[in-house]
């Protein structure tokens, strides 16, 4: 079994005292920000970015991705006791987690959360474990046309799970792109839209788009509306379950890490999805689907399994193909070109130490978040406590911090406050911001790829039609835009975003 | 304004076409190619056009579709966000980190309607002390943390 020898050498790598410690550190930040209400793992990633270019490759990507999954995880405390998704794959978690909270079930919600999340990780580290390799070895045949029309499935993908306006998710994808060739051209030496500005040449920041987009942006937007949060923070006695819990739970548990881990997969999957389709698949099947909403456990257990299980698989189109399925990822694309790691499927052969340390990693991070956030749960509750008005300077400083440190230059802050302006503006117009980031993060390979591919077929279009993976690719994308245009599945999505 | 009657989405679709012109505009400067040989202006184009037609696409149907008025509560929190995060970008590399980080609290904070200034006096100092001690010293930030000017 190579899988096994393989996961001995990740194992070798992650079990290092280094390792152990920035992947402890990654789940205690993750947890800390995932039960923070208004900052969310892009930014908290955005702003560690720099910090990592002084580790070793294999560290900074075992923190980042700890970071991840910690962060699903912290967000769930806090829709348990809250009634506010810490993160927005915890959103579905609130509906019962709440009520049970309420009901005086706060600790069974919690650690049937905890042990869901773990048992769903365990798996999910399998599976990428098992899966990735064979893929890896397909997208070595992958040729220009292939990685064109891979790109353009990722992209349609992303435009599908966007909530709201279909015309707008795409339109932000192909701004994402135009932003993404400004700087110089690699093929001709050309200036694109620098203005003549000397900063510009590289590029703009992708972390500065990253964290006026979606940090600013929404530190914005909070700031403008006058809610007052209650913390439901009353009894929160000792975690414990009762065996009768147990065995209600484990079915749904079961069912929610197979959900996460397929859905995880898809580009354009993750977290997200697979918590909502798991919600939405309990309540089917359940005996008695009037107990969801009133604190039903299957409803805590069966999503919290799959956002875990969907996070962590969302690794594998990233590792195996190079391509970002979600906002995070297209950070992590970030993470590895600092290391200039370029992700793909040379990665697993090139650098097969980082490869199976990070996913061996994954497992020893979700045995960490059990055995830290069980015990620790009273300090997560306390923090929960500390008021929005000292939280949003704090973050300020330390995204103008993290962003200047990038590259030692107040340029990048600058521009991290006009994206903050046009991010506030896109919340305004609701233009969803996570597609215009993965058309930046892709813009420059989709171009490339492109030309490389018509060069090739000397100028011929059919080329991305022609070669059977890339017209299966395609035929993919256009049957998920068909799909999601078909009027039934478009009113379902739009209710499914809507309760959300 | 009877007329519009999706504002969001036509707004929305003017940012587009404002964006996707001028992207072609500035691209007309940039070699064109042919597809076997692209030149650089060919992509940027291609998008520009692409984002154009989404843009009219949105604007022609927000003549039609219904939807919620645009809503700017209020434009305390944008400005003072932005107006702080710029401050602290412009005078960082002259005053060093410990005023900036002062001047940044200072100004966010009086951005939420809860503000109380002596809570975010207190604030201030306690970040200028810890940004310094975590990031100037902890991981070696490369910033003066006074004003370099009295360092002589």
């Amino acid at each position: 079994m190579e899988v096994f020898a393989n996961l001995a050498t990740g194992f070798a790598v992650a079990l290092t005292a280094t390792n152990l410690f920035y992947a402890f550190l990654g789940v205690l930040l993750g947890t800390l920000i995932g039960v923070l209400p208004g900052i969310g793992p892009v930014p908290t990633i955005a702003m560690l970015l720099p910090i990592t270019y002084a580790l070793p490759p294999v560290s900074a990507l075992i923190m980042l991705a700890g970071i991840y999954y910690g962060a699903q995880y912290g967000g769930s405390t806090t829709a348990i006791l809250v009634n506010l998704p810490g993160e927005s794959s915890s959103v579905v978690t609130c509906i019962d987690g709440y009520q049970m909270a309420r009901k005086g079930r706060a600790g069974t919600a919690l650690a049937i959360a905890a042990l869901g999340s773990f048992i769903a990780g365990t798996f999910a580290t399998m599976v990428v474990a098992a899966f990735a390799p064979p893929l890896a070895e397909v997208a070595l045949k992958f040729g220009p046309a292939e990685y064109f029309s891979l790109m353009v499935l990722g992209l349609i993908a992303a435009v599908v799970l966007a909530s709201g306006s279909l015309v707008k998710a795409i339109g932000m994808i192909i701004l994402g792109l135009l932003l993404g060739l400004v700087g110089t051209d690699v093929n001709s030496g050309l200036q694109r839209y620098s203005f003549g500005i000397p900063e510009l040449s590289d590029g703009i920041g992708f972390v500065a788009i990253a964290m006026g987009v979606f940090g600013f942006a929404e530190i914005i937007v909070n700031l403008e509306h006058r809610e007052a949060r209650e913390v439901f923070t009353n009894k929160v006695s000792g975690l414990w379950i009762k065996w009768k819990d147990f065995k209600e739970a484990l079915p749904a548990i079961a069912r929610g890490t197979l959900l996460g881990s397929g859905l995880g997969i898809l580009p354009g999957g993750g977290a997200l999805l697979s918590a909502f389709a798991s919600y939405t698949l309990e309540k089917k099947i359940a005996k008695d689907p009037s107990q969801f909403g009133k604190g039903a456990i299957q409803g805590v257990a069966g999503p919290e399994s799959a956002n875990n299980a969907g996070a962590q698989t969302s690794f594998i189109p990233l590792l195996t193909l190079g391509i970002p399925p979600n906002a995070v990822m297209a950070l992590m694309v970030g993470a590895m070109t600092i290391h200039s790691i370029q992700p793909g499927p040379q990665v697993m052969t090139s650098n097969p130490q980082l490869f199976w340390g990070l996913i061996a990693s994954m497992w020893i991070g979700n045995l960490m978040l059990v055995v830290l956030n069980l015990p620790m749960i009273g300090l997560w509750v306390k923090l929960l406590q500390v008021p929005y008005r000292l939280l949003y300077p704090a973050i300020l400083l330390f995204c103008c911090i993290g962003v200047y440190s990038l590259q030692n230059n107040v340029w990048d802050v600058l521009m991290t406050a006009l994206f903050g302006l046009i991010g506030w503006l896109f919340v305004k117009l609701e233009c969803e911001p996570a597609p215009l980031l993965l058309g930046f993060i892709l813009g420059p390979l989709m171009e490339e790829n492109l030309r490389r591919a018509l060069l090739l077929s000397r100028g011929d279009p059919t080329v991305f039609f022609t070669r059977p993976l890339s017209a299966t690719l395609l035929a993919v994308a256009a049957v998920l835009l068909l799909i999601v245009l078909a009027p039934n599945v478009r009113r379902k999505r739009e209710e499914a975003f809507h309760e959300a | 304004m009877a007329l519009i009657r999706h504002p969001k989405d036509f707004w929305a679709g003017v940012l587009f076409i404002a964006f996707g012109g001028a992207a072609c505009v500035i691209a007309l400067d940039y070699a064109m190619g042919t597809a076997a040989r692209m030149g650089p202006g060919y992509f940027p184009r291609v998008l520009g056009l692409m984002l154009c037609a989404l843009g009219a696409l949105l604007v022609l149907r927000s003549f039609k579709l219904q939807g919620a008025p645009l809503s700017f509560p209020t434009f305390k929190p944008l400005a003072i966000v932005l107006a702080s995060v710029l401050l602290f970008g412009l005078v960082v590399n002259k005053v060093g980190l410990v005023i900036a980080t002062l001047l940044l609290v200072l100004v966010a904070s009086t951005a939420s309607h809860e503000y109380r200034w002596r809570e975010s006096i207190v604030a201030a100092i306690a970040l200028a002390v810890f940004v310094v001690v975590a990031f100037r010293y902890g991981l070696g930030l490369q910033l003066p943390t006074w004003p370099p000017a009295l360092a002589g």
